[in-house]
C-alpha cells in the first residue's frame, strides 16, 4: 500500500523539560513509544501535554532532556526535518488552497514528482472519504469534513509519527464519535504510530493503547487504559478519571483491606500505595450501588435521567455529597441506601 | 387587512434599516459636502477654460512638456516611494509581530506620521545637508571625498517620503499579518516547509489582498507630495511633481480652471493605478484569511 508510514522501531522521549521563563510548562517527561502504538496525553487543560506535543513537533525547543527516533536525536532539528504528521486543534488548513493543494502540501515541499502526488493524494482522500470535495476551498467544508482534511494532510507523507492536539474538540457529540472511530480505523490501516492529545478521558480510553497522565507538567502515570481506569495511582489520577467521589477519611485496619469512614457509614477499602492514618477515598459514581442494607443512608437530592440508567446526587445525614448510578427509578427526595465493593473503594495517602 | 402584514417598522428593520441606521446621515452629508460637491465643481470648472474651447485646459497640459511631464516625475517618485515602504513593511512586520514589547516599538515607529511631514523636512534638512552629521561623519571617516548630495534633489523627497510614509504602511502591514493564524506556519514547518517557502507558498498569498490596499493607500500618499518636494526637492527641475504645477496654476497664475484639470488629471492617474492594482489583487486569492468551524 503507498499510503504507509516510514519504517522504524521506536520514539524515546528522555525527560524532556521546557520553561517559559520561571514557570516549568514540562518537567522531566519521559516516554518510549513503539511502531504502531497509539499513545494518549491525557490532562487537564494548563497540564503541558500540548507543550509535550509541540516539543516532539519541533515547534517548540526543549530546555531539557533528549528526543530520539531510533537512533537519531530529533530534539535540535527543526520541525521541517523532523517528517512527522501533525494535526492542529483548529486544522490549520490553509485557507487559499483547495483540499487538493492542502494535502498535497507536504509532498510539493518534497518535490515529488506531479504524477506521484496526484497519485498519493488521491490515496489519502479515498482514506478519509474526501475524494468527491477535492477541488473545494476548505472554508466551504463543514467541521468534519475540514478534520478529515486535515488528518489527510499530515498522513500523506507517510510519517512515522502522526501528533493530534485535541482534534476532536471543536466538533459535536455525534461527529466526535464517528471521528473518533475514523481515526483508529486510519492508524490501524497505516501502522503508523500517534500520539494523540486530549483532555476527555473517555476519548483517550476508547482510542489509546497505552495512556499518560499528565498533571502540572509531570507525568503521573502511564498505563493501559484498563489500569488507568480500574487503578488510579494517585488520587488526582482517580479523580481525573472519573472517581468523583472523593472523601478525606481515617483509616484503620480490618479483615480483607482497610476500613474507612464516609460521612460516618464504615466501608473496606483497597489502599493504593502505602495508606497513613489519614487518606482519599476514592469511589466511580458506578461503583456506588443501591442495595437493601447498604452502610451508606442518603437522600437523593438530584436525579437525572440518561436513558438507560440514572445518575444521581444524594447527601448524607452529615451534609457529604455522594454521585452514584442506578439502574432503577429514583427521583428527588428518596432515601436511599448505598455500597460499594471492598475491591473498588481506593483509597490513597491523603 | 390581512395578518401577516408587519408594521413598517419592523419591514424596514428586515432590510437592515432602524433608527441607528441613520446616523450614517451626518457622515453621508460631510461627505457629499466635503468630497462630492468640490469634486463636481472641480470637474465643471475644468470644462470652462479661461480661454479657449471646453477641452482647451486639458488640450494646453498635453501641448505643453513642462506641464505633461510632471506626471511622469511624480510617477517616478511615487512609484519607487510606494513599492519601498511595501517591501520594507513585510519583514518587518512579520519579525514585529513576533515581538514581546510590539507597543513600544510601534510607538516609536508612529512618531513620524504625528510629526508631520513640514517638520521631518526641516530635520533632514540640518541632518543630511553639506554640513549635517552624515555628510560630517562620511567626511571624517573618509568615505567620501565630498559631501554627498542628499537634500534639494530627488533622494531627499525620495528618503522623505519614506520616513513619513513607512509608518503608515508598515501599521497597515502589520494588521493584516497579525490576521494570520499563526498555527498555518506552524503547520507549513511540521509538512517540511522551510522559513522562505512558507512566507511564498503561505504567508504572501494571504497577504497579497491587504498588500494591495496598503499598495494603493500609500501610493495615493506619494502621489499627492507637495510640501517635501517643495521644502527637500528640487521644485523647478527633477522634483516639479503636479501639485506644485496645480498649485502654481491656481495660486500664482490664479487660474482656478486650469488648476481643477490638473487636479482631474491627478485622480485620473490614481484612479487608474489603484484598479489596476485591485484588478491583480483578484488573481491572487480572495476569501477569509482563516478556516474557522465550519
Amino acid at each position: 500500500m503507498a499510503v504507509a508510514s516510514r519504517d522504524f522501531r521506536e520514539l524515546r522521549l528522555e525527560q524532556i523539560s521546557r520553561d517559559f521563563g520561571q514557570f516549568h510548562a514540562l518537567r522531566d517527561v519521559s516516554l518510549t513509544v513503539k511502531r504502531g502504538e497509539f499513545v494518549a496525553l491525557l490532562g487537564p487543560s494548563g497540564c503541558g501535554k500540548s507543550t509535550a506535543l509541540n516539543c516532539i513537533a519541533g515547534l517548540l525547543q526543549v530546555t531539557g532532556g533528549a528526543i530520539y527516533l531510533d537512533d537519531q536525536r530529533l530534539d535540535e532539528l527543526g520541525p521541517e526535518d523532523r517528517g512527522f504528521g501533525m494535526v492542529f486543534q483548529n486544522y490549520a488548513l490553509f485557507p487559499h488552497m483547495s483540499v487538493r493543494r492542502n494535502v498535497g502540501f507536504g509532498l510539493v515541499t518534497q518535490r515529488r514528482p506531479k504524477p506521484e502526488i496526484t497519485r498519493r493524494v488521491d490515496e489519502a482522500l479515498a482514506l478519509v472519504r474526501l475524494e468527491t470535495q477535492a477541488d473545494k476551498l476548505p472554508g466551504q467544508l463543514s467541521g468534519g469534513q475540514q478534520q478529515r482534511v486535515a488528518i489527510a494532510r499530515a498522513i500523506v507523507v507517510a510519517p512515522p509519527l502522526v501528533l493530534m492536539d485535541e482534534p476532536l474538540s471543536n466538533l459535536d457529540a455525534k461527529l466526535r464519535l464517528e471521528m473518533r472511530a475514523e481515526i483508529r480505523r486510519i492508524h490501524t490501516m497505516l501502522g503508523c504510530s500517534t500520539i494523540y492529545v486530549t483532555h476527555d478521558q473517555e476519548e483517550a480510553l476508547s482510542l489509546a493503547d497505552r495512556i499518560l497522565v499528565m498533571i502540572d507538567g509531570q507525568t503521573r502515570q502511564i498505563g493501559t487504559p484498563e489500569e488507568l481506569y480500574a487503578r488510579p495511582a494517585s488520587a488526582d489520577v482517580a479523580e481525573f478519571m472519573g472517581y468523583r467521589n472523593l472523601f478525606s477519611s481515617a483509616t484503620e485496619a480490618a479483615d480483607g483491606g482497610i476500613a474507612v469512614s464516609i460521612g460516618g457509614a464504615r466501608l473496606i477499602g483497597t489502599p493504593v500505595g502505602a495508606v497513613a492514618a489519614r487518606a482519599t477515598v476514592a469511589i466511580r459514581p458506578d461503583d456506588l450501588r443501591l442495595t437493601g442494607d447498604g452502610p451508606i443512608a442518603a437522600t437523593v437530592e438530584i436525579a437525572e435521567y440518561h436513558g438507560r440508567d440514572f445518575y444521581a446526587v444524594a447527601r448524607m445525614a452529615d451534609g457529604t455529597e455522594l454521585y452514584f448510578r442506578s439502574d432503577t427509578r429514583i427521583a428527588s427526595g428518596d432515601a436511599v441506601r448505598l455500597d460499594a465493593a471492598p475491591a473498588r473503594v481506593l483509597v490513597y495517602a491523603a | 387587512m390581512s395578518a401577516a402584514r408587519l408594521p413598517l417598522r419592523r419591514r424596514l428593520r428586515e432590510y437592515g434599516l432602524d433608527s441607528v441606521t441613520l446616523l450614517i446621515i451626518p457622515a453621508a452629508l460631510f461627505v457629499l459636502a466635503l468630497f462630492i460637491y468640490p469634486f463636481l465643481y472641480g470637474l465643471v470648472l475644468s470644462f470652462h477654460p479661461k480661454a479657449g474651447g471646453w477641452l482647451a485646459n486639458y488640450t494646453k497640459f498635453f501641448a505643453d512638456p513642462f506641464l505633461y511631464d510632471t506626471i511622469r516625475i511624480t510617477l517616478v517618485i511615487a512609484v519607487p516611494v510606494t513599492v519601498l515602504n511595501v517591501v520594507l513593511s513585510v519583514p518587518v512586520a512579520l519579525r514585529v509581530r513576533l515581538l514581546r514589547n510590539q507597543r513600544l516599538l510601534t510607538t516609536i515607529l508612529v512618531i513620524p506620521i504625528t510629526l508631520g511631514t513640514v517638520m521631518v523636512a526641516e530635520g533632514l534638512l540640518t541632518y543630511l545637508g553639506p554640513r549635517g552629521w552624515l555628510n560630517r561623519t562620511l567626511l571624517e571617516f573618509g568615505l567620501v571625498d565630498s559631501p554627498v548630495r542628499l537634500v534639494h534633489n530627488y533622494w531627499g523627497v525620495m528618503l522623505s517620503l519614506v520616513i513619513t510614509g513607512f509608518p503608515f504602511t508598515f501599521l497597515l502591514t502589520l494588521s493584516y499579518v497579525t490576521g494570520i493564524d499563526p498555527a498555518l506556519e506552524q503547520a507549513g514547518a511540521v509538512l517540511g516547509a522551510r522559513p522562505r517557502e512558507r512566507f511564498r507558498r503561505i504567508l504572501l498569498p494571504l497577504l497579497a489582498p491587504g498588500l494591495a490596499i496598503t499598495l494603493a493607500l500609500a501610493f495615493v500618499q506619494a502621489f499627492t507630495v507637495f510640501p517635501s518636494a517643495i521644502l527637500l526637492g528640487a521644485p523647478a527641475g527633477p522634483t516639479r511633481v503636479i501639485s506644485i504645477v496645480a498649485y502654481q496654476a491656481a495660486f500664482e497664475q490664479y487660474d482656478y480652471s486650469m488648476a481643477s484639470a490638473i487636479a482631474m488629471l491627478m485622480a485620473a492617474v490614481q484612479l487608474l493605478i489603484i484598479t489596476l492594482l485591485l484588478a491583480a489583487r483578484t488573481l491572487v486569492f480572495r476569501g477569509p484569511v482563516s478556516t474557522g468551524k465550519g
